[in-house]
């Protein structure tokens, strides 16, 4: 793959995906390509599918009893929902960072050294190594060094989501999906984290549920205007805020809904 | 208005006197086995109650030293917990973390039966099945020894085994709902860094629930060390140093067997046992107590 | 391919698995044997004359019936105290009582003694109730016995029910002129009474199989008082429960069919009370 940092090679791409909560679809016919080291932001009102359809592209959506998927996702061409598709694998190279900061009740150390541990790693100066790369990776690094041994639930609410994205990191993702990532936040803790996006993508491709529409102009490189279960438009950033094909899209980012 | 005043004031009195009746238990039974088992304590001498091992109650010259059953005690406790624990522990995971609806009931539902079979069909059983069998093991183990007293396999090891098992309902429901109350934001943000079902249940899962989970244990040491009748059928009579294949007496079988018959200072000398036991106990107690209020506080 | 192909098994997950699932069926096992054990050793034991009638060496005959009348007066004796004292409690604490170091002691209190060993109420009632009250070996004394060791159970359930009952009921009473104890009387007691209810057969399960509580306060007696009258009288005479009679059976007396026969009776009352009590929560629940 040589051609691996072409900024608008596809990374993942979707393919006529449906899904549905037992008798209720909740996505209907999605096609999408996401691409490499960029910022894919996701809008629509609550309820639209934004999250759903996220959470189907490292198949945490497998864990809710009663889904059913049908359609294609792929990863680097793979399909992930290929029967020979370890999940565990897909969801080391697909990471996820989630509305509510989630850090684990153990000290900064061992949350950031989760992943790595769980995936085998267990030389201490590899570790040291990955702890401390991740934590500067999340832009938190400055804040915890002194205190790595610290429990994580003693940071403040932005710091917590800093030190979930490092753990999320650790595990050398090649996508990072990010669920509503500041809406738990305050607004300095927000601007820290829409700075962190920036930097992570030129190193990873990030796809991000929002329903803040300035937080999608801001950021994003592309976005998607989902509408109960419909993908309705997608495209880039600039293009679908400045002239939106679709009435619904105009609609909803003049704030008429939603 | 004024005969409804006194009714509204007779009435909080009644029911502050019924709430200090509890108070009053606690207190009077500290109280009597304090009166009664210390004068005894002294009597003996309590270094030589506590740190001898020697038990002649009805001997010309009697002694009463109960070291080996406050040892035995503690080790049947300590080694019921041991073996409980990771079964119960086990159990508890099934039920929070990998049983379906159905399965889960079917499972607690048998837990919760187990919990109310009373302590002598326990006591029954062991006699039964385990002690036959433990004559069986000793008889090959101590095939020709000469120094080994033959139990016909009322002993420690069987004693153990019957309160593994009672413990295990105390250890499973305190662990599965401590299981349970671990916040589901935790088990996804482990299955998303790519960890395994089990990786999450045993690195992320269990860790978070540890001051539940050590409530469990806590119950499980003051149920064991509190059990009287059951162990009294299957551990043996006789006061011996707690190894697996020697009949012993605890605390409690200590109580139990004797106080029929127990005159004078004999007697008086189990209350002193009684106490001990229950200093054991509020110690448990206060553990429990505090890792309560640590719960609490997470 | 690439790295994200399966790696075959994990070798760890699968062991603790094993060991999951070894120990759940270990719970189910145990139960299953030991209901199937009691019941093929003891249900040929169990009849009619078995259940009614009284152990005699003279006429040769095998029977509990003492054993259950003196269990049921135990049940009557320790409740009919029990139960108000701990609706009281729990109506102090929940209603009452302010924050503070009276309460705090009355909540410590209740949880030690529900951590109290069954063996040191049975000494502390031989003590109190038998000698220095000097009821001696009587039913009396093991009902008054227990009452201090069910009593944390009805002062819990109790106070769970009242928990549950919103504020706008209290509110609602009291805005209307009623008086604080009219409103627990009419409003509080009726809605928490399923909670007292489980409460109160939780304690008697626990009765039915307490036994070290019993042996020195209430006595070993299997006999039968001699006419219906004299019931109350039985009260203050020493009398052995099921589950003594087990003991006894199975110890000294070494009547090991007795001894099932016994078992038997009890495993049936208990699971009995135990899908009662069920049946009550599942109603509070709904």
């Amino acid at each position: 793959m040589d051609n691996k940092h072409m900024a608008d090679e596809v990374k993942m791409s979707v393919k006529n995906l449906d899904l549905y909560y037992g008798q209720k679809q909740a996505l209907k016919n999605i096609n999408m390509d996401i691409h490499r080291n960029a910022i894919t932001a996701l809008i629509g009102p609550s309820g639209c599918g934004k999250s759903t359809f996220l959470k189907t592209l490292n198949r945490m959506n497998d864990l809710i009893d009663n889904v059913r998927i049908t359609g294609q996702v792929t990863l680097d061409g793979e399909d992930i929902f290929d029967r020979n598709m370890d999940v565990t694998m897909l969801r080391k190279r697909v990471g996820m960072v989630f509305q509510q900061p989630n850090p684990f009740p153990m000290s900064v150390y061992d949350n950031i050294a989760y992943g790595p541990r769980v995936h085998g790693i267990k030389n201490k100066a590899k570790l040291d190594e990955i702890v401390e790369e991740s934590l500067r990776g999340a832009a938190i690094w400055d804040e915890v060094k002194d205190n790595l041994k610290k429990s994580a639930l003693r940071l403040s609410g932005g710091q917590q989501q800093r030190i979930c994205i490092a753990r999320a990191l650790a595990t050398k993702p090649e996508v990072i999906l990010m669920d509503e990532p500041t809406s738990a936040l305050d607004p300095i803790s927000t601007t820290k984290i829409e700075d962190l996006m920036e930097e992570l993508k030129r190193q990873y491709t990030v796809v991000v549920v929002t329903h803040n529409m300035q937080q999608a102009v801001r950021v994003s490189d592309y976005t998607a205007f989902f509408l109960v279960g419909d993908m309705v438009e997608y495209g880039e950033t600039k293009e679908l805020f400045t002239y939106p094909k679709d009435k619904r899209t105009e609609d909803y980012i003049t704030g008429r809904f939603g | 208005m004024k005969r409804r005043k006194v009714i509204e004031q007779t009435a909080k009195t009644i029911f502050t006197i019924c709430a200090a009746i509890a108070i009053l238990a606690v207190a009077s039974i500290t109280f009597y086995l304090v009166a009664k088992g210390i004068p005894a304590a002294r009597e003996v001498g309590i270094g030589k109650l506590l740190f001898t091992t020697s038990w002649r109650p009805t001997a010309e010259e009697p002694s009463y030293g109960i070291f080996f059953i406050i040892l035995s005690s503690l080790v049947s406790t300590f080694a019921s917990i041991i073996i409980g624990v990771p079964i119960g522990l086990c159990t508890a995971v099934f039920l929070s973390e990998i049983a379906d609806r159905i399965t889960r009931s079917v499972v607690s539902s048998a837990v919760e039966l187990l919990a109310a079979i009373p302590s002598v069909i326990y006591g029954l059983i062991g006699m039964m099945v385990l002690s036959p069998l433990m004559y069986r093991l000793e008889k090959a183990i101590f095939a020709g020894n000469e120094t080994h007293q033959f139990t016909g396999g009322a002993n420690l090891l069987a004693a153990v085994i019957v309160l593994a098992i009672m413990i295990l309902p105390t250890v499973i429901s305190v662990s599965a709902s401590s299981l349970q109350a671990v916040n589901d934001s935790l088990r996804y943000a482990s299955l998303a860094l790519g960890a395994t079902k089990m990786q999450t249940i045993w690195k992320v899962v269990v860790p978070a629930a540890k001051s539940g989970l050590l409530t469990g244990v806590v119950l499980g040491v003051g149920r064991a060390l509190g059990e009287a009748m059951a162990i009294n059928m299957v551990a043996g009579g006789a006061v011996n140093i707690p190894l697996p294949f020697n009949s012993v007496r605890t605390l409690t079988t200590q109580i139990v067997s004797e106080m029929g018959y127990a005159e004078g200072l004999h007697r008086r000398v189990l209350f002193t046992v009684g106490l001990v036991l229950y200093i054991f106990i509020m110690i448990v107690n206060f553990i429990l107590l505090k890792a309560r209020r640590r719960e609490l506080n997470e | 391919m690439s790295s994200t192909v399966k790696t075959k098994g994990r070798i760890a997950d699968k062991l603790l698995m094993g060991l999951v699932l070894l120990s759940t069926s270990l719970s189910i096992i145990l139960l299953l044997g030991i209901i199937l054990f009691v019941f093929i050793k003891g249900a040929s034991t169990v009849s009619l004359s078995f259940l009614t009638g009284v152990t005699s060496v003279l006429k040769g005959t095998v029977g509990i019936a003492g054993n259950i009348l003196n269990t049921v007066l135990i049940i009557v004796i320790t409740m009919i105290i029990a139960t108000p004292i701990g609706i009281g409690s729990a109506i102090f604490l929940n209603e009452y009582a302010k924050k503070g170091v009276f309460v705090t002691v009355i909540e410590y209190a209740t949880e030690t003694l529900s951590g109290i060993p069954s063996i040191i109420f049975g000494l502390f009632g031989m003590m109190f109730f038998g000698n220095t009250l000097g009821l001696g070996y009587s039913l009396l004394t093991g009902g008054l016995t227990l009452i201090l060791m069910v009593l944390p159970l009805i002062t819990r359930n109790t106070q769970e029910a009242l928990k549950s009952v919103p504020d706008s009921y209290r509110n609602g009473a009291v805005g209307l002129g009623s008086g604080k104890w009219h409103m627990i009387r009419t409003i509080l007691i009726p809605s928490a009474m399923p909670g007292i209810i489980t409460g109160v057969i939780l304690a008697i399960g626990r009765i039915v199989g307490e036994s070290a509580a019993l042996l020195f306060t209430a006595g070993s007696a299997k006999g039968l008082p001699k006419a219906f009258s004299k019931i109350f009288e039985k009260i203050f005479q020493s009398g052995g429960t099921m589950t003594i009679q087990l003991y006894l059976s199975a110890t000294s007396e070494g009547d090991f069919d007795t001894a099932f026969g016994i078992a038997v009776v009890l495993l049936v009352l208990v699971f009995v009370i135990n899908f009662v009590t069920k049946w009550a929560l599942r109603r509070r629940i709904n």
